[in-house]
């Protein structure tokens, strides 16, 4: 276990765990992402002679239930965490399924937005506002599966939970602050490009 | 192991959970409020407010970064002033037509616009 050090104890001259500050550069990176999205967003929709009505073009009541959706994931997720550090395997497993299948929810309404879109002819090539929805949300999709992949990962893995739980809880809370952060992009997506 | 700091964050479901109620009556309070009739300038302050809010809340609770270690606020903390720049540069640049004309497009309650730019220049413009 001496290969990735300060898995599980403080690095002293950060005070945190190796994981712990990687996440965070990592999500910082990941603000300017989609922070650049946004403002793109912003200079598109304030630079256009004409901005589509964004809530008639696109379906709201699905978006609601999405957010729903990731909110609830984003729920189970931290009580997987809670159950991994009171070393309830059961728990666990039920939680961090429950979070694999809200992600996996979102993404079936997901798809069954955008197939409605595409069935209707609206197509990022349509219009500005259609060409930053699909870029954003599709990302924002993008990450929801690559959270689901290391989730997916954490749910299969035993062997660390028995020989070296603490690293495993560790990285269980690592995944988890991934997964809210995708849930943050999308409490800001959800108003911006649903219903401004 | 000898400082172990995975339980350096109190694990406190209930405290989930009202965080969740939360975040639900907020979403809820989200399409309620667009789908009132206001200004959009307010529509859009009173959006941005409560998701901000809604990801400190997500921040704060479930990330744990209430009572996280100084290492990751500097962290933060820069990267908020960079975000903050891009935006700023970017509500610098077309602050002078920000609101009153292209954005009301995007209401279906909004009236056939008469007047392509508003004539009175909507403040925050500094050009």
């Amino acid at each position: 276990m001496d290969a990735l050090p300060y898995t599980t104890t403080a690095r002293p001259d950060t005070g945190l765990t190796s994981p712990k500050l990687g996440i965070w550069l990592f999500l910082a990176s990941e603000v300017m992402l989609f922070g650049s999205l946004f403002s793109a967003y912003v200079l598109l929709r304030t630079g256009a002679p004409f901005w589509p009505d964004q809530s008639e073009t696109l379906n709201v009541p699905l978006a609601a239930l999405n957010t729903v959706i990731l909110i609830s994931s984003s729920v189970t997720m931290v009580l997987a965490w809670a159950a991994a550090a009171a070393g309830n395997l059961s728990r666990y497993r039920l939680f961090m399924g429950l979070t694999l299948l809200g992600g996996a929810l979102f993404l079936v309404v997901k798809a069954i937005e955008y197939s409605d879109k595409f069935s209707h002819g609206l197509y990022p090539s349509t219009n500005n506002f259609l060409a930053i929805y699909f870029t954003m949300t599709g990302l924002h999709a993008i990450h929801v599966i690559a959270g689901m992949v290391v989730n997916a990962y954490l749910l299969g893995v035993t062997r660390m939970w028995r020989e070296d739980h603490l690293r495993f809880t560790n990285r269980v809370e690592i995944a988890g602050i991934y997964w809210h952060f995708v849930d943050v992009v999308w409490i800001f997506l959800f108003p911006v490009l649903y219903l401004l | 192991m000898s400082e172990p700091v995975a339980t350096a964050h109190a694990v406190n479901v209930r405290g989930y959970l009202s965080v969740f109620a939360t975040l639900l009556v907020l979403t809820l309070v989200t399409v309620g409020v667009a789908s009132l009739d206001l200004t959009e300038g307010m529509t859009v302050l009173v959006a941005v407010s409560i998701a901000t809010f809604k990801a400190g809340l997500v921040a704060l609770f479930f990330m744990h970064l209430k009572g996280e270690k100084p290492m990751v606020f500097w962290s933060l903390g820069l990267t908020g002033v960079l975000l903050v720049t891009l935006f700023a540069f970017v509500l610098w640049t077309e602050g002078d037509h920000l609101l009153g004309t292209k954005v009301g497009d995007a209401f279906g309650t909004a009236p056939a616009q008469t007047e392509p730019v508003s004539p009175k220049p909507q403040g925050g413009g500094g050009h």
